[in-house]
């Protein structure tokens, strides 16, 4: 989700500070609008749908998924799969559930989010508000890195991190995410911040701030949506991430991803899938609390990132 | 001056300590994708028997596709410079890297113990690279087993346990009139290339199988025994359900377990499936060999190999791991949960079922006559790219994509472009 | 274009302010010039070399792109490719931009659907693989169900179909990300000044005309920026058919990102699994470097 915000209509200065959200002064007639309506509900069910199916048989014997109609109902109900998929469900030789590995997760996701986003809001302060010759290539390059297929890079990471002597810890899974996520976030902040003005900060300077003063003082105060869009963008992406999390972390350290895994996917023993969708349901909640709780700020965030035209 | 000496003291015990700490044993870190409830809970006794010896165990799971995920793993560990203790592998990958120089030395343990005497010789080729033995076998599977429903076969009439092609195709059609699905199969590559398995060594016999599938030898891979090989394969794609595509393994079985479907080819794996349905094996459900493969095994087997660790410490533990894997109670504890058979033919076979049983007495009768025999589909056959390209073609036989002289072509092709 | 030498009067201070700048941008930079570029390099070198379980320097010259090309698997995998990136790309729009503009009428629950619409991008193809593949398979999914809710003749196999099995991939990952778009879009309408659409409608333009016309040539930069998005992810595209189809049946469904990680990393080639990664790199950047071209160009001006 890279250039959401290159507007190369660059039209009126856009404004910085969020704006209230304000829907179209077009008018519908009211057949259109049960039109709307029904079209509207259609597609929310099929986005549903999904989960649904997750949701109905995380709560089912596991006899009755295997013998019946996964669309139906539970006859019985159980919340059995979601208390092993949480605490008793074998992820490895022990049988932990899927509990010790949110804590992983978390302690790398947040490092690796608060670093690359503010990482992100520098870089992007640094090329609106202090350029210099060749700036837009060097953002041009920052940019490109969002499209590299990750599955290149894992051999040569692997040899850096070790040289590094950071295989196997969670520092070295930060510094992973937090390369390949800078792209993103310079990006977010660089279209943002290109949009508020610059007199504002060599006013400042005038006034004698100083670099970081005019960036802690001036640009962070007002910088809340983009925040919010860097912040969504990262948490889950990193969240999400399987590949690097199986490869770079040492077992009992590994991610919540590469423990579901482990729990969905074992190759040739009993599949137990009413756990596996409880557990699956489990690792996704914080992504989809972030996007519930923050989703409102998202599109404003979007919005402020001057998608418009 | 002063200073020096007192820093090489204070070295000296330091490394007095970390000496001390390490006395307890160093934990061993192993990489496995054995991940579900059972199989996970059988290695859990191994853990247990090295934490008696003060051993500790850093567990390290990745499960996925039958290890692919662990051996990517294992390939970012090892390009890190910081290679696991032991990692369970798989046939030719052990040999592999062995080949790269990443594996240790198993040697003293597998003298004092006497490996070579039990363990079958066709698995010593893959524990072992140039005469040394770098790997501990966990288990043999076999891939060519017939799954049934006594039920359902009872009720179509099947009576006699199918001895010849022939008398399987009829035994199927039978299941089939009686409107059951005859086959339960899942079609995924390596399904397909399991029953291919069966089928090729049902049809050529073992000496064939092994022109074929180990010497690779073109003249075999594109006879008139592979055109035939291919036709029975066809044969059998008429007995299986109009939705078989892309279904897991262990769909099928359910689907034979719960009296849907007949039959159902697939390794010895598949039992603890059935096991768990509550059906008995050797009375519930049948287990035999692919008709016309009896006394002939296509194994493959779980091993542990061990990596190159750089401590003496780190190596003893390393050691005494490899001696509790091969110790007769792990091997019955473990493969008694895992549907397999120990990897030595020196067990008492009292705490298995009669399946089981079965199992064993096979593997030893065809380590004895010398028919026991790598698994393709499970790579114990050939390496990597060979096993993938053949699944291409079993594959894209198996779902009309060619017809049977043309897969024995493309087989040859397909081969000799992965070497 | 320095604010900072606005400012008469050169003493170290002004100098620092000068240099902090570039100098607060090098680490992330290095950053980038060593694990993004630095790493592409290596992979073109291995992809010259004859490196089969882990990197090896023998030098092979252009026999692994030989090797590539005279796969008929890669020519699945790039005719896979074109037909799923086309039609994900144009059906995610069109959904996203028809939600976008449905959801702006001033909606009732737009509060309830928005999260709706959004929350597959959150999750993981670990996660809703398995109900998706449940979902589109005859036996036991939608089909299954149609047929015991009493409608016999409802036939929808497409997954196990080698013709129609691509189809189910776009399915699944327009459902993924097609609510991200829509979020895009409703961005965009939501920055339009309503003034102009007021005036419009006053000089008489039927609805239909006024979106045609105005808003959504209004869009034109969430539209590039959704083309962007929506064409890299189609590249990248690699959970979703492992998770889906594992690339069957047979090898229908094969992408060239999942060609590339079972060559690399399944099959001991990683020789030619570096060399289908150049040509990935490659087409991406056919797409991108015009496009970041002409906009960033745009922007200087």
């Amino acid at each position: 989700m890279s250039t959401l915000s290159q507007n190369p209509l660059a039209g009126p200065a856009l404004r910085a500070a969020p704006v209230p959200s304000q829907e179209t002064a077009v008018r519908t007639g009211r057949v259109t609008r049960v039109f709307i309506y029904l079209v509207l509900l259609l597609f929310a069910l099929f986005y549903l749908l999904p989960f649904f199916i997750m949701l109905i048989n995380s709560v089912k014997p596991l006899g009755e998924i295997t013998g019946g109609n996964m669309m139906a109902l539970p006859r019985e109900w159980t919340v059995e799969p979601w208390m092993a998929a949480w605490s008793t469900a074998q992820i490895g030789v022990q049988p932990t559930g899927l509990r010790p590995y949110f804590i992983n997760s978390i302690l790398m996701v947040v490092p690796a989010v608060a670093i690359s986003t503010l990482l992100g809001a520098l870089n992007g302060y640094i090329l609106t508000k202090w350029r210099f010759r060749g700036d837009t290539i060097l953002f041009g390059l920052m940019l490109f890195a969002c499209f590299i297929p990750f599955q290149i890079v894992l051999i040569p990471m692997a040899r850096t991190l070790g040289i590094l002597g950071l295989a196997g810890t969670t520092w070295g899974l930060v510094l992973v995410h937090v390369v390949y996520g800078l792209g993103f976030t310079t990006l977010y902040f660089r279209n943002y911040y290109a949009a508020f003005p610059t007199e504002l900060v060599r006013a400042a300077q005038i006034d004698g701030a100083g670099f970081f003063r005019i960036f802690w003082r001036i640009m962070l105060p007002v910088s809340g949506p983009i925040a919010v869009v860097s912040i969504i963008w990262q948490f889950t992406n990193i969240w999400n991430d399987f590949l690097f999390g199986a490869s770079f972390a040492a077992g009992s350290g590994a991610p919540v991803t590469v423990a579901l895994n482990n729990l969905v996917n074992s190759s040739t023993g009993v599949r137990e899938y009413n756990v596996h969708f409880a557990g699956a349901i489990l690792a996704a909640l914080p992504t989809l609390l972030v996007y519930i709780v923050a989703g409102r700020y998202f599109v404003r965030g979007l919005m402020a990132g001057s998608v418009k035209g | 001056m002063r200073t020096t000496r007192t820093w090489t003291a204070a070295m000296a015990l330091a490394c007095a300590g970390t000496l001390a700490a390490a006395q307890e044993g160093a934990p061993v870190e192993v990489l496995h994708w054995w991940t579900s409830g059972g199989e996970a809970a059988a290695l859990n006794v191994l853990k247990e028997a090295l934490g008696e010896q003060g051993i500790g165990w850093n567990d390290m799971p990745v499960a996925g596709g039958g290890g692919e995920a662990a051996m990517t793993a294992l390939r970012a560990r090892v390009t890190a410079g910081n290679p696991p203790t032991a990692v369970q592998m798989l046939g030719f990958d052990i040999q592999d890297w062995a080949a790269e120089g990443a594996l240790g030395n198993l040697n003293d343990v597998a003298e004092a113990e006497g490996w070579d005497e039990v363990v079958p010789e066709a698995i010593q080729e893959f524990s072992k690279y140039e005469g040394n033995w770098i790997a501990a076998p966990v288990n043999v599977h076999s891939t060519n087993w017939v799954w049934a429903n006594a039920a359902v076969l009872e009720e179509a009439g099947v009576t006699e346990q199918p001895e010849t092609w022939d008398e399987f195709i009829a035994a199927l059609q039978a299941v089939q009139d009686s409107g059951k699905i005859a086959l339960a199969h899942g079609g995924q590559a390596w399904q397909e290339a399991t029953i291919f398995d069966g089928v090729v060594l049902s049809t050529g016999g073992p000496d064939f199988y092994r022109a074929a599938f180990i010497d690779l030898d073109p003249e075999a891979l594109g006879s008139e025994t592979m055109v035939e090989a291919f036709d029975r394969m066809a044969q059998l794609r008429e007995f299986v359900d109009p939705n078989f595509s892309g279904r897991d393994w262990n769909l099928a079985s359910a689907m034979v377990a719960n009296g849907e479907a007949g039959f159902q080819i697939m390794g010895d794996w598949a039992k603890g499936e059935f096991i768990n349905a509550g059906l008995t094996p050797g009375e519930d459900i049948l287990c035999f060999r692919v008709p016309g493969t009896e006394g002939a095994v296509t194994f493959n087997s779980d091993q542990f190999a061990m990596f190159d660790v750089a401590s003496e410490e780190a190596r003893a533990s390393q050691a005494a791991m490899a001696s509790n894997i091969m110790s007769p109670e792990f091997q019955i504890a473990f493969n008694t949960v895992k549907g397999s058979v120990p990897a030595r033919t020196d067990i008492s076979d009292e705490a298995f079922d009669a399946c089981g049983k079965k199992g064993m007495a096979d593997l030893a009768a065809a380590s004895e006559a010398g028919t026991l025999l790598g698994s393709m589909a499970h790579g114990h056959a050939n390496p990597a790219a060979v096993k993938n390209a053949i699944y291409d073609v079993v594959t894209a036989h198996f779902n009309g994509e060619y017809d049977s002289a043309t897969a024995a072509e493309e087989l040859v092709n397909a081969v000799e472009a992965a070497m | 274009m320095a604010v900072a030498t606005v400012r008469p009067g050169v003493d170290w201070r002004t100098r620092l302010q000068d240099v902090l700048p570039k100098l607060v941008l090098s680490p992330s930079l290095a950053l980038i010039l060593f694990f993004v570029y630095g790493f592409i390099l290596y992979t073109v070198f291995l992809s010259f070399t004859n490196s089969r379980m882990l990197p090896s320097h023998d030098w092979v010259g252009l026999a692994n792109y030989r090797t590539l090309w005279g796969l008929s698997h890669w020519h699945t995998a790039l005719a896979n490719l074109a037909i799923f990136a086309s039609l994900y790309i144009v059906i995610c729009t069109a959904i996203g931009l028809m939600l976008a503009i449905f959801l702006d009428q001033k909606i009732r629950g737009e509060g309830v659907l928005r999260p709706i619409y959004l929350y597959p991008m959150a999750l993981s193809f670990i996660v809703t693989g398995t109900a998706w593949k449940w979902f589109l398979d005859p036996g036991i999914g939608l089909e299954n169900t149609m047929r015991l809710w009493g409608w016999e003749t409802f036939t929808f196999g497409w997954i196990k179909d080698r013709d129609m099995a691509i189809y189910t991939i776009v399915i699944a990952a327009v459902w993924q990300t097609s609510g991200f778009v829509m979020a895009m879009f409703l961005a965009g309408l939501r920055g339009i000044d309503n003034e102009i659409l007021k005036a419009a409608q006053i000089d008489g333009a039927s609805t239909w005309n006024l979106y045609r016309r105005i808003v959504i040539p209004l869009l034109r930069p969430a539209f590039l920026s959704a083309f962007v998005i929506l064409s890299h992810l189609a590249i990248k595209s690699y959970d979703l058919v492992i998770a889906l189809t594992g690339g069957g049946p047979g090898r229908a469904t094969e992408l060239p990102a999942t060609f590339m990680y079972s060559y690399t990393f399944t099959r001991n080639q990683m020789g030619v699994g570096a060399s289908s990664a150049v040509i990935m790199l490659m087409t991406i950047a056919a797409i991108m470097v015009p496009y970041l071209y002409a906009e960033l160009r745009e922007r200087d001006r």
